[in-house]
């Protein structure tokens, strides 16, 4: 299979005729996402270099080339067509950072089926919740996984037609995946999708409502590939370290597409975050790109300059954050512990890649998420009924983006009235508050919804109280996210109790207890208050907005709307 | 303060913080992250909290040393020794 290639610089590259620089026809040869990331480099020579160098969390090390990961993947791709799947199906993955998630996701691609990561953290009800709207036809888990979150409501799901379980054994009713790759064929040929074929949903928070699934198709590698080196300064033969886990889009975009498109070899930790681990893992593997969050960077500050003092960061040649708005303090310090700053950069789920960027070689404004990409068309709005005025510089809005970039979502799956909501006036409009200084960088400001954005995770308050009123005892829930010096923000929930129910401590932890087995810890709040009623407008819908005004002891606002007061 | 108030102590602290764990239920080798499910954020409350009920501060890199019950116990009673 030939394919569009976004390589093209020797003449070894089959996928641009070498001599005009012209991409063969994409609607000829289709565009693969699996193709791009490793075929291309196997075809051209580049088999035998390092991809992924793994490094579990009992301190074992694996190390896979691109032709090992073309063999992996092939065998993937072969045991779920051999189960009846068919392109477009949807397979979800629920594991953590092993090897075989990553053989899945590219393998799920290759053979034209849509992938979905889960972060492996999300309780049972989250995980239900998103296969129930993505239709899953396969999971690929793990046995502990599978018994503790999934086995209990399996069947509940008809679209379900094959659970796959990491390892040689598995439980009733599942497929053991390491016995069914060892008989599969491993020369799959990746399947000849479009550039408008999907190829991945992500779910995303909604204020209201359930998770929304972002799709986005192969046509996104596009962007993958020019942002990974535009962004962070991704080349072959780069050792590139994503501490994202692929659960959410970053770990996917810039820690499975974008890396291996540019050829790189990256670093995957199984582990969790761990200062002297991480410190140890950037020296003993001369990592050169770091792309981490603010939190985990919050959290190196924490421990002090003098925690980093033994360790080598002299291989270091670029750092970027994303998930929320770094501190300038964490720029600075970066700069001083590890001789380069933290570059702040700004994209979401839909947006598929990175949308604004402190990139390299630019003079980084600590505490600015910097300049639009090159060719993404960034501005600040008010958004009107079916146009938007775009606000001059200083003034804070809503940050807005020019459709038609191509890693942009197509569509939230089945919401299309939600998906449309989003674009207004030639506009799509991201849902966050900002403001463009005279320098043209872009300053995060908050969400003008009521999102709560938490370790770098946007998390729907919706969903959080859904939980919360599952509880016998509660009766009404209200959940905002309040300031948290590590996490950017926490998750607090205010609730009332059902008549002949008394607030104390051990209620409260009862509550929290069964909120963080249904959600699980990222999701789960922090912290329960009792009230005796929730503020509500006259339709009855709690004013979030206000409880959270209160927390902050911010002006209330336009409150002519609240029909019985928060008591 | 015995080995065993240490680690009633640990097991309350923690069953505080993630109140989905039955503390009579932890064995001594459960790591508190892979198999109790404590995330980051609930290990430094969980950092705090002890930091709070012993006075003891335990910096970032020793973090490791409180991941299961018995390595806690054994780190929290070298330092008030």
């Amino acid at each position: 299979m030939a394919n569009l290639g976004v390589a093209g610089e020797d003449e070894t590259d089959p996928f641009h005729d070498w001599r005009t620089g012209v991409p063969q026809d994409p609607a000829r040869y289709g565009l693969n996402i699996a193709y791009e990331a490793i075929d291309r480099h196997v075809a051209t020579g580049y088999g035998a270099e390092e991809a992924i160098r793994w490094l579990g969390k009992d301190d074992s090390r694996r190390s896979f080339s691109y032709s090992d990961l073309q063999d992996m993947t092939g065998r993937v791709a072969s045991v779920l067509q051999s189960h009846g799947l068919e392109p477009g199906d949807s397979v979800f993955a629920l594991m953590g950072r092993v090897p075989e998630l990553y053989a899945t996701a590219l393998g799920t691609l290759r053979a034209g089926m849509v992938f979905t990561p889960l972060f492996s953290a999300f309780g049972p009800e989250p995980i239900r919740t998103r296969m129930e709207i993505g239709g899953a036809a396969a999971l690929v888990t793990t046995a502990a996984l599978y018994k503790r979150k999934i086995a209990p409501w399996r069947d509940e799901i008809d679209t379900l037609k094959l659970v796959l379980i990491v390892g040689d054994d598995a439980p009733e009713g599942c497929v053991a995946l390491g016995p069914a790759m060892a008989a599969a064929r491993a020369d799959t040929p990746p399947v000849e999708t479009s550039p408008d074929d999907p190829a991945l949903i992500h779910f995303t928070s909604g204020t209201t409502g359930k998770p929304k699934g972002a799709v986005h198709v192969h046509g996104a590698v596009v962007y993958h590939a020019v942002s990974g080196r535009n962004a962070l300064d991704l080349a072959p033969g780069t050792i590139y370290w994503c501490t994202a886990d692929p659960g959410w889009v970053t770990g996917t975009s810039y820690g499975i597409i974008s890396p291996l498109v540019n050829r790189v070899t990256m670093i995957v930790d199984e582990a969790e975050f761990d200062l002297d681990r991480w410190y140890e893992t950037i020296g003993r593997e001369g990592v050169e790109v770091w792309y981490s969050a603010p939190t985990a960077i919050r959290m190196m500050m924490r421990a002090g300059a003098e925690a980093a003092a033994a360790y080598d960061f002299s291989s270091l040649r670029f750092l970027a954050s994303v998930g929320e708005p770094l501190n300038p303090e964490a720029v600075v310090w970066s700069e001083e512990v590890f001789g380069q700053p933290f570059h702040d950069n700004w994209w979401q789920t839909e947006t598929g890649g990175i949308m604004i960027a402190n990139r390299p070689g630019m003079e980084v404004k600590p505490g600015s998420m910097g300049k639009p990409m090159p060719g993404v068309e960034a501005a600040i709005v008010e958004p009107g009924e079916g146009m938007v005025t775009l606000l001059p510089d200083g003034e804070v809005g809503e940050l807005a983006l020019r459709p038609g970039w191509p890693s942009m979502m197509r569509a939230y799956l089945h919401e299309k009235a939600r998906y449309d909501k989003c674009f207004v006036g030639g506009w799509y409009l991201s849902g966050d508050l900002a403001m463009r200084d005279a320098d043209g960088y872009f300053w995060f400001v908050g969400r003008a919804d009521d999102l709560i954005k938490t370790s770098g995770h946007l998390i729907g308050p919706f969903e959080v109280e859904s939980a919360l009123i599952e509880h016998e005892a509660v009766a009404e829930a209200g959940v905002i996210g309040v300031p948290d010096e590590t996490a950017g923000e926490i998750v607090k929930a205010f609730v009332t109790l059902n008549p002949g129910r008394e607030a104390s401590d051990a209620l409260e932890r009862d509550i929290r207890g069964h909120a963080r087995k249904r959600l699980g810890a990222a999701v789960a709040p922090r912290e329960i208050v009792f009230r005796k009623t929730l503020p509500k407008t006259r339709s009855g819908k709690i004013m979030r907005r206000l409880l959270k005004a209160r927390e902050l002891g911010l002006p209330e606002g336009d409150i002519s709307t609240l029909e019985t007061d928060e008591t | 303060m015995t080995d065993d108030d240490i680690r009633a102590l640990f097991l309350e602290e923690l069953a505080r913080i993630a109140p989905d764990i039955d503390p009579g239920t932890v064995g001594g080798g459960d790591h508190i992250q892979d198999d109790l499910e404590l995330d980051s954020m609930d290990v430094l409350n969980l950092v705090t909290a002890l930091h709070a009920r012993t006075g003891i501060d335990i910096p970032e890199p020793d973090y490791p040393q409180i991941e299961t019950a018995d390595k806690a116990v054994a780190y929290l009673s070298r330092a008030l020794a």
